[in-house]
């Protein structure tokens, strides 16, 4: 087990990279604890893939360096960095047992088979693989065979940290439910560092204890579920996290206040420095956008069931506005008016957080 | 809604009439010519299974079908290990796949009596550039001489001439597996012996067996480029199966043995065929 640090890390598949768009990583900056669980989250081609194999050594970073517990693993290969990694597809010795693909690694490395046979059973036991011990591993369904994959991982008792590179993929939905609480449950029991890469953010935030956004490139914020969901450091994360996302719309401040369609909105964290911003915006979940006696007027364009709650789309003066009501309330019809609450309602400049310098 | 009527065998009457006309009926013919004797005149007596007994106890039919039962084997141990060490050292990717696959592939689009010639030539003791070679390593070869010289050119040509095949669909089942099987044994610390035996070979499996059953059934019917190459001599040492069976039905004219003997042959090849797919796919099966 180890700490990981990522240091002024930028990787480009160009050979020789000139523009800003060359690097599919721009720059990384990260310290990840011992044990902890980790998501790296964002829309493909984001560059979540890349970092996660420069951490497993499959791909060398064009600069920075790699640290597993302050020493430099940059230049090691993928085998001398006691990493495991379970694929996007399941991967699996398919000439072999299931007792023997969760020996593979063990025995690659010379351990008596009187200890390889105890780790086995172990392993086995905690992802409930024990009756199918013996089965030919080729004719499995793909979530068994994923846990095998994971399964190779966890018997080795060198492993630094165990990836997943979008593990849930090929999964049918009613069982990745069930392999997502497994997983967790497999984490909190064993306390290897864990790195999950995903696209999906109900998997990112069921998962980890902290979640790493990443967009071109770039980390645009770390933080806990609670924290990418009440205080996006950008209007992406605002966005890519929520179903449906944060609502965006277009501000202009002055006299210290800012200002919808010429409507005074309150903003909880103040308007911040926003002199010099080409862009301004405010943002706020729809979860915090009620109906009002008074406020900014909109109209109301659509109405979406969503089982525990509705999804109520509202025009105002040209800007979508997303509001949503308790399932079974009265919604009301034609013109209305909307308001924000103000302490989960804040300005943006140019998509980051106004007046927080520590949000970048 | 079903119906149940039998419109659909109106479907698969065209490939019935097809196969009937390129397979069935030409095949008739040789049971109709198997089991009857004849001395001219278009005048046929009955034979019963006269022909097939004095086959299966010809000595001559015994020794070309072990020629070609050890002819088989030879190629065949030879052609897929080495195909897929071949397939095995090729680049996966850059520019030098196409130059590779076009290099391999040069072989398989020569016709087969070409290829015959070109080695009787290259094989001549005196002129030819192999004969000349071996004779200068101070080896006395001389292929219209000595068995084991014309044997020994045969295999070399059978190699030349068809380990692409097997080279080809190795690779094809080589770069179909996914680069994270790879990267997957490196973490896991598999070295290039067990990628090998549990990734590579296992994933290779069903093209090997396709190129097993084809290099089998190929070398099996082996005709044109031994013909060509050495005409079944010194002797009767290279004569294989189909080269004695066109002696008997148009050099001897003796139709009623070369039919048998062909039918024979047939099954040979069919059940040998057979034994080699089932046991190369047994583990799917269970």
């Amino acid at each position: 087990m180890a700490k990981i640090g990522l240091k002024a890390l930028r990787h480009s598949y160009h050979p020789n990279p000139q523009a800003e768009a060359d690097w599919a990583l721009r720059r990384i900056d990260l310290d990840w604890d011992d044990g902890g669980a980790y998501a790296l989250l964002g829309p493909s081609g984001c560059g979540k893939t890349t970092l996660l194999n420069i951490i497993s050594g499959l791909v060398v970073p064009t600069e920075g360096r790699v640290l597993f517990d302050e020493r430099d693993v940059t230049a090691l290969p993928p085998d001398q960095r006691h990493i495991a990694q379970v694929f996007q597809f399941p991967v699996i010795y398919d000439t072999m047992s299931v007792y023997d693909n969760l020996a593979f690694p063990l025995r690659n490395r010379g351990v008596a088979e009187d200890r390889v046979d105890a780790r086995v059973r172990e392993i086995a036991e905690m992802l409930e693989l024990s009756d199918m011990l013996k089965t030919r591993a080729a004719g499995l369904a793909a979530d068994s065979k994923q846990k095998i994959s994971l399964g190779r991982g966890l018997v080795r008792d060198d492993v630094n940290v165990i990836m997943f590179d979008e593990p849930l993929t090929v999964i049918d939905p009613h069982l990745k439910w069930k392999l997502r609480s497994k997983l967790k449950e497999l984490h909190q029991k064993v306390r290897v560092t864990m790195i999950y890469v995903t696209h999906d953010q109900t998997e990112a935030l069921t998962f980890a204890d902290q979640v790493v956004v990443m967009q071109e490139g770039e980390i645009v914020q770390i933080g806990s579920p609670v924290e990418l969901f009440e205080r996006p450091a950008h209007t992406f994360v605002g966005h890519f996290i929520g179903s449906p996302g944060m609502n965006v719309l277009p501000c202009e401040v002055r006299d210290g206040g800012a200002f919808f369609r010429g409507h005074h909105v309150q903003v909880g964290e103040g308007v911040g420095h926003t002199s010099g911003a080409r862009r301004l915006e405010i943002g706020v979940r729809p979860e915090y956008v009620s109906f009002a006696e008074s406020g900014i007027p909109a109209a109301v364009v659509k109405v979406a069931d969503a089982g525990r709650h509705r999804i109520v789309e509202l025009s105002a003066d040209g800007s979508r506005i997303h509001l949503l009501a308790p399932a079974g309330g009265a919604i009301p019809e034609g013109a209305v008016h909307v308001r924000f609450d103000p302490a989960r309602t804040r300005v943006y400049a140019d998509g980051w957080l106004a007046g927080r310098e520590d949000a970048r | 809604m079903k119906t149940e009527n039998q419109k659909g065998w109106f479907f698969i009457l065209p490939v019935m009439l097809l196969v009937a006309f390129n397979a069935l009926v030409p095949l008739m013919t040789v049971v109709n010519y198997s089991v009857q004797e004849t001395f001219g005149n278009n005048v046929f007596f009955w034979h019963g299974v006269g022909w097939f007994e004095d086959v299966l106890h010809s000595e001559r039919f015994h020794a070309a079908l072990g020629r070609q039962l050890l002819f088989t084997g030879t190629i065949l141990a030879i052609e897929v290990p080495l195909g897929v060490a071949i397939a095995l050292a090729m680049p996966k990717k850059g520019p030098w796949v196409p130059v590779c696959l076009v290099l391999m592939a040069l072989p398989l689009l020569i016709p087969w009596n070409v290829v015959g010639a070109m080695w009787n030539i290259f094989a001549l003791p005196d002129i030819g550039l192999l004969g000349r070679m071996i004779n200068g390593m101070g080896i006395d070869y001389n292929m219209t001489q000595q068995p084991w010289a014309a044997w020994f050119t045969v295999i070399l040509m059978d190699v030349w001439h068809w380990t692409s095949l097997v080279v080809l669909l190795a690779y094809a089942g080589l770069i179909a597996i996914p680069d994270a099987y790879y990267q997957a044994a490196k973490i896991d610390g598999a070295g290039p012996w067990a990628v090998f035996r549990h990734i590579q070979l296992p994933k290779m499996k069903k093209v090997l067996t396709i190129a097993v059953l084809l290099r089998f059934m190929d070398s099996f019917m082996i005709y044109t480029e031994p013909f060509v190459l050495t005409g079944g001599g010194p002797g009767n040492s290279t004569t294989f199966l189909s080269i004695d069976l066109v002696k008997i039905a148009l050099g001897q004219f003796d139709l009623g043995p070369a039919a048998a003997m062909s039918l024979i042959y047939f099954v040979i090849t069919l059940l040998v065929s057979w034994v080699f797919y089932t046991v190369m796919t047994r583990d799917e099966a269970q």
